[in-house]
């Protein structure tokens, strides 16, 4: 695995995405979710929440890096609590 | 509803290895790589987010990526329309359905850097047809010193190559529509505007998409053609994004800046793919 280039914060990054992806299976498979309307635009189930969850923090983090001298974990911060935002009422 | 079998999904699994060794595995490794400063295998420094911070600012980036979107907006305003005026105007009936269909499948065939090399060569104001008739028009057309022309020539050249597989598409979806409504449309006395309007267009909607979707990927991620026709330039006008990277990546062998780059890139395919395709499946559920 030494061709991979591992490092420790991205090692935690994979293990965190991969621990989201099979908790959301677990909470799939122990309580059925159904696609519904929140305050996005369109329909949306668990998973595609999630989805754009994710890709709302990717680019969330860039933002923050390309306009802003702010530490990382704020972006970070701010994602998470878009996340549940987006989870719960999205 | 209760699941009763799940086994199913074991069948997943040789697709799900299969991408895992070509995309997800090779894509971990570039996270990687985007983090460190990398000068060889057992030589590699953690930097933490700094080639991202110095990628987001660079010009170089900005550039590209405006170039980048001003061609994959013409390409898709070009090929898109013209695909679907071939795919009506083809036969429907008779000899002319496989002489079109091999006809329009010849450009599909011809790999990549042998496009650029014929555009190259057809493009010459002095031995190629195309500039050779430009310039004999009158036209000071050149594609190796004017932007104007390479950008031109380029997105000609694109238009050659991939309009056929938006007719393909289009000619597929117009073939599978029955008869009926075209009967119907008949009855009611309907013009041809409106069958296009109100019965082909709609039943071309999901192939569209995937055309759509197939040109702008592919659009958006050009290198061969433009590399090999004009190498990018004249100067940097015809310099699009996976150019820009691969000088990164393997003219200065800047890995870690270099993966920054691509992920940023990715991102980006990302959010316009799952747009696109959200916004034509959502209307395709209200409709």
């Amino acid at each position: 695995m030494g061709w991979m280039a591992w490092t420790l914060p991205t090692g935690l990054f994979f293990a965190g995405i991969a621990a989201l992806l099979v908790a959301m299976t677990v909470w799939q498979t122990v309580s059925p979710g159904r696609e519904r309307k929140g305050f996005l635009p369109i329909s949306t189930s668990r998973g595609d929440r999630l989805f754009i969850g994710l890709l709302a923090a990717a680019y969330g983090h860039l933002l923050v890096l390309a306009l802003t001298d702010w530490p990382l974990w704020i972006a970070t911060a701010i994602c998470v609590a878009g996340m549940a935002i987006i989870m719960k009422w999205g | 509803m209760k699941t009763y079998n799940n086994k199913a999904w074991w069948l997943v699994l040789p697709v799900f290895v299969l991408v895992a060794f070509s995309a997800i595995i090779p894509m971990m490794t570039v996270v990687n790589y985007s983090v460190q400063d990398i000068f060889d295998p057992s030589t590699r420094y953690f930097v933490g987010t700094e080639w991202y911070r110095e990628i987001l600012v660079d010009p170089r980036l900005h550039d590209s990526l405006v170039r980048q979107f001003i061609y994959s907006f013409c390409v898709l305003a070009i090929e898109v329309p013209l695909g679907i005026v071939v795919a009506l105007s083809m036969p429907r009936r008779g000899l002319g359905v496989p002489f079109s269909l091999i006809l329009l499948s010849l450009p599909l065939l011809v790999p990549w850097n042998v496009v650029g090399t014929i555009w190259q060569i057809i493009g010459r104001e002095d031995i190629g047809l195309y500039g050779w008739t430009l310039n004999s028009l009158g036209l000071d057309y050149n594609y190796a010193s004017n932007p104007r022309d390479a950008w031109i020539t380029v997105l000609v050249m694109d238009v050659w190559h991939w309009t056929s597989l938006v007719a393909l598409l289009c000619y597929s979806g117009l073939r599978s529509i029955p008869d009926v409504y075209y009967q119907a449309a008949r009855i009611d006395r309907a013009s041809h505007w409106a069958v296009f309007r109100f019965i082909q267009l709609p039943k071309l909607k999901n192939v569209l998409l995937i055309a759509v979707m197939l040109r702008f990927m592919d659009s958006f991620m050009i290198y061969t053609e433009p590399f090999v026709l004009t190498g990018g330039g004249p100067g940097t006008a015809t310099t699009f994004l996976s150019q820009t990277l691969t000088q990164m990546a393997l003219g200065q062998f800047d890995l870690g800046r270099a993966a920054a780059f691509s992920l940023i890139y990715f991102l980006i395919i990302l959010l316009v793919t799952w747009v696109f395709y959200t916004a034509m499946t959502h209307n395709d559920d209200k409709g």
